[in-house]
C-alpha cells in the first residue's frame, strides 16, 4: 500500500517533490567528493609506501607503529612490529571511526549515499525506516570514544609538525613548504576534532547549571562557536588531510623537491 | 506596479483532488498569503486556506510553496520572478482536511505526551531563582511558533507515516531539551527522550532546522545535545559506572 505522502490520508500529489529548484546537487556533489576521497584513501592506506620523506611523515601513517615501516618514521618505536600488512591500516581506524561516526559526516552520508531523505521535501525511496535505533546504527552513539581516540591521533599530528622543523639530518630550524603544509592540516584537524558536537557536550553541554560552572561554561561558549562552523571543518580538513599525504608522496617518490624557506 | 502572478494551488479533500492553475492579479512587495486571498476573494469564493496573523507569529498558514515547507505570510512573491509559477500544496505530513488545510493535531497528541515542567520547591521566601546564563540557554528554544512546519518535513514520519506513534518530532525534541537543559526541573528527561520520544529515529540530517522561520538550531542545539544526553545515560560506560560507584545519578550537582 502506498505510504508516506502517497499515503491514502494526505492530500494526493504525484509528484515525489514539488521542488523546482536543482535539490539533487549538493547530495551530488557530496557523494562524488567522498567517493573519490575514498579511493584514493584506500590505494594509499593499502600501498603501504612512499608515505615517508624525512623529515615529513604522511597523516595516513602516523604513528607508523609496525616493523615495516620505513626508517625514520616510526618515532613510537614499534610495539606493533609482528604486523605484516600497510602500516596505515592499524591507525586509520580511529580517524575514519571517528569521522563515519560524526554527525556531520552522518547527515552527509545518509543524504547522498542513502538517500535517506536525498534532500528535504523529497520523498526518500525506502518503504521502511528505523534511524539510528538498531544494529548498525545504534553503534553512531559510541561517537565520542572515537573524539578521545581522534584527539590522541591528533596529538601525535601535532608533534610530527614539530618534527617537520628539522631537517633531514635532524637539525633544527628547517622549513619548507611541506612543514607549511602539515603545520595547516594540523591546524584544520584541531579545528574539526574541537568543533565536535561531542566535545561540545562533554566540555559543558552536559551540565544543566551553567552559573555553578563558570569555567566549563566560558569553555562551551568557545567551543560552540567552532561548532557553529563544524562542517566547514569537515571538508576543510579532509582536503587538507589528502593534500598532505599527496604531497608527501610526491616527494617520497621524487617527483618533485620541497622547496626550502630556511 | 501590478503584474499577473501564474499559480497553481491543490484543491480537493481527503478523497482526492489536484493542482489548479489560477492567474491573479498582483503587487509589488506583496506576500503569497496575499495573492491567495486575492483568489479567495475573486475566483475561488470557498477556497480552503487558514491563517491568522499574517505576520510570521502565529504559525497558522504552514504549507508546501514550491515543495518547500513555508509561512505563506512570509514568503515574499519578491523572492521569485515575474514569470515563474507558485505552487501552493497544504502540508504533505498530515491528513488533508479541504484545500491548503490540514489536520495537525498529531502534534496536539506528542505535546500532550510529554511531561510538563516539575520544578523544584521554591526557595525559603517563595521564590525561585535563575541565573542569567541558564535563562539565556533556553531562550532560543521558546521562539517556537509552532508552525510545524520541522514536523511536516521530518521524513521520519513524513515518508513513514508508521512511525508517527513512537515519534515525537523535532518541536517536541526541543522542549525535551529546553527542558532537560533547565536547572530546576526535576524530571530525567533522557530516558523518555529515548523510549517515548523516539530520539532514536532521527538521523539528524537537518531538514527541520533548514525550515524553521524562526531560524531556530533545532539539530545542532536541541536534538544533538539531547542525543548525546541519552548517549550519557544509555551507552557510555564510564558515566555508567560513575552512577554505580556513586549509587546515585549525579543530575542534581550538574
Ligand atoms: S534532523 Fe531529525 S528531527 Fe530533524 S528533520 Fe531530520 S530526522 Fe527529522
Ligand atoms: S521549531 Fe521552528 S519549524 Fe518547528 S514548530 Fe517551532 S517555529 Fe515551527
Ligand atoms: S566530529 Fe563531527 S560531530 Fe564529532
Ligand atoms: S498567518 Fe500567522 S504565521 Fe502566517
Amino acid at each position: 500500500m502506498a505510504t508516506g505522502v502517497f499515503g491514502p490520508e494526505r492530500a494526493s500529489v504525484e509528484a515525489r517533490t514539488l521542488r523546482p529548484d536543482r535539490w539533487w546537487l549538493p547530495p551530488l556533489t557530496t557523494f562524488v567528493v567522498f567517493a573519490a576521497f575514498i579511493v584514493y584513501s584506500t590505494w594509499r592506506a593499502f600501498s603501504g609506501d612512499d608515505y615517508y620523506a624525512a623529515p615529513y611523515i604522511s597523516p595516513f601513517y602516523s604513528p607508523c607503529l609496525t616493523d615495516n615501516c620505513v626508517e625514520g618514521s616510526n618515532d613510537f618505536g614499534s610495539p606493533i612490529g609482528w604486523w605484516g600488512l600497510s602500516p596505515a591500516l592499524i591507525i586509520l581506524i580511529f580517524p575514519l571511526g571517528f569521522r563515519l561516526s560524526c554527525y556531520y559526516y552522518r547527515k552527509a552520508y545518509y543524504r547522498a549515499f542513502w538517500l535517506s531523505p536525498p534532500a528535504c521535501s523529497v520523498a526518500e525511496p525506502h518503504s521502511k525506516y528505523t534511524g539510528e535505533t538498531r544494529f548498525p546504527l545504534i553503534f553512531q552513539n559510541i561517537h565520542r570514544w572515537f573524539l578521545y581516540a581522534a584527539a590522541v591521533v591528533a596529538l601525535i599530528l601535532t608533534y610530527d609538525v614539530v618534527l617537520a622543523f628539522r631537517d633531514e639530518n635532524e637539525d633544527w630550524g628547517h622549513m619548507g613548504l611541506g612543514t607549511v603544509i602539515l603545520l595547516a592540516n594540523v591546524v584544520l584537524i584541531w579545528l574539526y576534532t574541537l568543533s565536535c558536537h561531542s566535545c561540545r557536550h562533554v566540555i559543558g553541554g552536559r551540565l544543566r547549571n551553567f552559573s555553578r560552572h563558570p569555567v566549563r561554561y566560558k569553555a562551551w561558549t568557545l567551543v560552540s562557536r567552532l561548532n557553529r562552523n563544524h562542517p566547514q571543518w569537515a571538508w576543510l580538513s579532509l582536503f587538507s588531510v589528502a593534500l598532505a599525504d599527496f604531497y608527501v608522496y610526491l616527494l617520497a617518490t621524487g617527483a618533485f623537491d620541497d622547496p626550502r624557506f630556511f | 506596479m501590478g503584474y499577473p502572478l501564474s499559480m497553481r494551488l491543490w484543491r480537493g479533500d481527503r478523497d482526492g483532488g489536484a493542482l489548479q492553475d489560477f492567474t491573479v492579479e498582483v503587487e509589488e512587495g506583496e506576500v503569497v498569503l496575499d495573492a491567495i486571498h486575492r483568489v479567495q476573494a475573486t475566483q475561488a469564493g470557498d477556497l480552503a486556506v487558514r491563517w491568522n496573523c499574517k505576520a510570521g507569529k502565529c504559525g497558522s498558514c504552514s504549507a508546501e510553496i514550491n515543495g518547500r515547507s513555508r509561512l505563506m505570510c512570509m514568503t515574499r512573491l519578491s523572492d521569485f520572478g515575474h514569470e515563474d509559477v507558485i505552487t501552493v500544496t497544504p502540508l504533505r505530513a498530515f491528513p488533508v482536511v479541504r484545500d491548503l488545510v490540514t489536520d495537525v493535531s498529531y502534534n496536539y497528541v506528542k505535546a500532550r505526551e510529554l511531561p510538563a515542567f516539575a520544578p523544584t520547591p521554591p526557595d525559603a521566601d517563595g521564590k525561585r531563582r535563575m541565573m542569567q546564563q541558564d535563562v539565556e540557554r533556553g531562550q532560543e528554544f521558546r521562539k517556537c511558533i509552532e508552525c510545524f512546519l520541522c514536523q511536516n518535513t521530518c521524513h521520519v514520519i513524513r515518508d513513514h507515516e508508521e512511525n508517527k506513534p513512537a515519534f515525537a518530532g523535532p518541536r517536541f525534541f526541543l522542549r525535551y531539551a529546553e527542558l532537560d537543559m533547565h536547572p530546576l526541573d526535576t524530571h530525567d528527561r533522557r530516558e523518555l527522550a529515548q523510549s517515548a520520544a523516539g530520539i532514536g529515529l532521527c538521523n539528524i540530517t537537518k531538514c527541520c532546522t533548514e525550515v524553521c522561520p524562526e531560524n531556530i538550531k533545532i539539530t545542532d542545539n536541541a536534538i544533538i545535545p539531547m542525543k548525546e544526553r541519552v548517549v550519557d545515560r544509555k551507552y557510555d560506560p564510564l558515566v555508567w559506572l560513575g552512577t554505580k560507584i556513586r549509587r546515585r545519578d549525579d543530575r542534581t550537582e550538574l
